[in-house]
């Protein structure tokens, strides 16, 4: 009974992608150095962390507040930097209304603070940068997805890469002066005159798979559950397979 | 300790059901899968246990359910730190099943495994005793395919990653065989109230 099992089924999950896991065990210091406003929800965290291993984009951490009394809280974070920022890392928060933990970095928080981390976590949702990547975000879900970005301009990579980011409003795209022409912003509410308004479709899903690279894409789908659900249909009756979509839901 | 200058927590009462490191997620139900959520008909449904027992068998949604039904009314945790306290599931006890495949004397561990492909390992000793169920009702209502319908394993005394959605399967072995999230750096076992969540822990 040595051999890999593999379970009889019509679905798959996509292929693990090797990651150390040596450092997500340790808790580490991370110190804030810097806070950038992004919109008038988010902002961007930035930490150096001298021991930090590195981490493929895509892979989240824990972090950890704890009070005076003892009390810890802790969350899951997408990490937003590439790996070239060594030493460091940067989060990007929404303000989430009654939010312990965002609560804290948006009301409290001042460059110095120090807040514990453990990570890097998880390599389903990493994208090494091996492989054509077809990037679908909305709201916060976009946070891990920019880390590919950010990596694949570090590398001055040509392997194809593709965003497709909805927003409610151009006041709310994340991370929006930053974007170049691998990406296309959806916004749901509002936007300027003659852009269009609306849910991300099929019109916005079926021609990037119409004009797919050789071998296809890796999809990455990152938002809440809806968006998760919604995107990730959409690419099916697109034709992507199954087995080549990674989702990573925001509860 | 390395207190968070400025950081007093939500106001809290203890709950003693709360694991460490975990809070009360209330009405929540965050969804946490790795995969597309499978288009899985109640009818197109089965549940099949082989390896190392005397009689390797197969349950279709019917038969599965012309056994006596089990519910648990208890606790949930996740590893990403939300808890949900009194829940309702109903379904079969995972012993009704086993109890019928009889597995041998020398197994030790199941790796459980999803309609999707998902695979998770578990010591047998947490999938016997009337500690997991096969679950295919939620607060009295068929369980949500988000959720894992139309049917899902149920071991609520460990981390929610070990509680299959979609379940398909149990292999039976007589060694521990790390499944998809433990291949990914989680911990073997997972329980709560050890906080084993990652390797190492």
């Amino acid at each position: 009974m040595t051999e890999t099992f593999v379970p009889p089924t019509r679905f798959a999950v996509p292929g693990r992608i090797a990651v150390s896991n040596r450092a997500a065990a340790v808790w580490q210091t991370a110190t804030l150095t810097e806070i950038r406003r992004e919109t008038p929800h988010a902002a961007t965290f930035r930490f150096a962390v001298p021991g930090w291993q590195g981490h493929l984009p895509g892979q989240h951490l824990m972090l950890r507040l704890t009070a005076e009394d003892g009390y810890g809280a802790q969350r899951h974070y997408s990490i937003a930097s590439p790996p070239e920022d060594a030493g460091h890392i940067e989060l990007t928060l929404d303000h989430v209304e009654g939010g312990e933990v965002s609560g804290w970095f948006h009301t409290v928080a001042e460059p110095g603070d120090e807040v514990q981390v453990r990570g890097p976590l998880s390599g389903f949702f990493a994208w090494p940068g091996d492989r054509p990547a077809l990037l679908i975000g909305a709201g916060s879900g976009v946070v891990p997805l920019m880390s590919m970005v950010r990596h694949h301009r570090a590398q001055g990579s040509t392997v194809p890469l593709r965003l497709l980011v909805s927003a409610r409003s151009p006041q709310e795209l994340i991370y929006a002066r930053e974007y170049g022409d691998e990406t296309t912003p959806v916004f749901t509410r509002d936007a300027a005159a003659g852009v269009p308004v609306g849910r991300m479709s099929a019109a916005h899903v079926a021609p990037l798979l119409d004009r797919a690279p050789p071998g296809g894409w890796e999809a990455y789908v990152c938002g809440s559950n809806g968006f998760a659900e919604h995107a990730s249909r959409l690419l099916v009756e697109a034709g992507q397979p199954v087995h080549r979509i990674r989702i990573e839901r925001f509860g | 300790m390395n207190v968070t200058r400025g950081f007093t927590g939500r106001p809290r009462v203890h709950h003693p059901g709360l694991p460490p490191g975990q809070y009360d997620a209330g009405d929540d139900w965050p969804v946490l899968s790795a995969e597309v959520t499978p288009d899985l008909a109640a009818a197109d449904w089965s549940f099949r246990i082989d390896g190392l027992v005397a009689e390797p068998r197969t349950w279709s949604w019917d038969a599965a359910h012309a056994l006596a039904p089990s519910a648990y009314e208890g606790d949930i945790h996740c590893v990403t730190s939300w808890s949900k306290f009194g829940v309702r599931f109903g379904g079969v006890s995972l012993d009704a099943f086993l109890g019928l495949v009889r597995p041998d004397a020398t197994a030790t561990h199941a790796v459980a495994y999803s309609h999707t492909g998902y695979t998770t390992n578990l010591p047998l000793t947490d999938l016997t005793g009337g500690r997991a169920w096969i679950a295919w009702e939620y607060d009295g209502r068929p369980l949500p395919a988000e959720h894992g319908g139309p049917a899902r394993l149920l071991v609520p005394h460990l981390y929610f990653w070990k509680s299959a959605k979609w379940i398909a399967g149990l292999r039976i072995l007589d060694h521990d065989e790390p499944g998809f999230w433990e291949q990914n750096g989680y911990h073997a076992r997972g329980n709560p109230w050890e906080e084993q969540r990652y390797s190492g822990d």
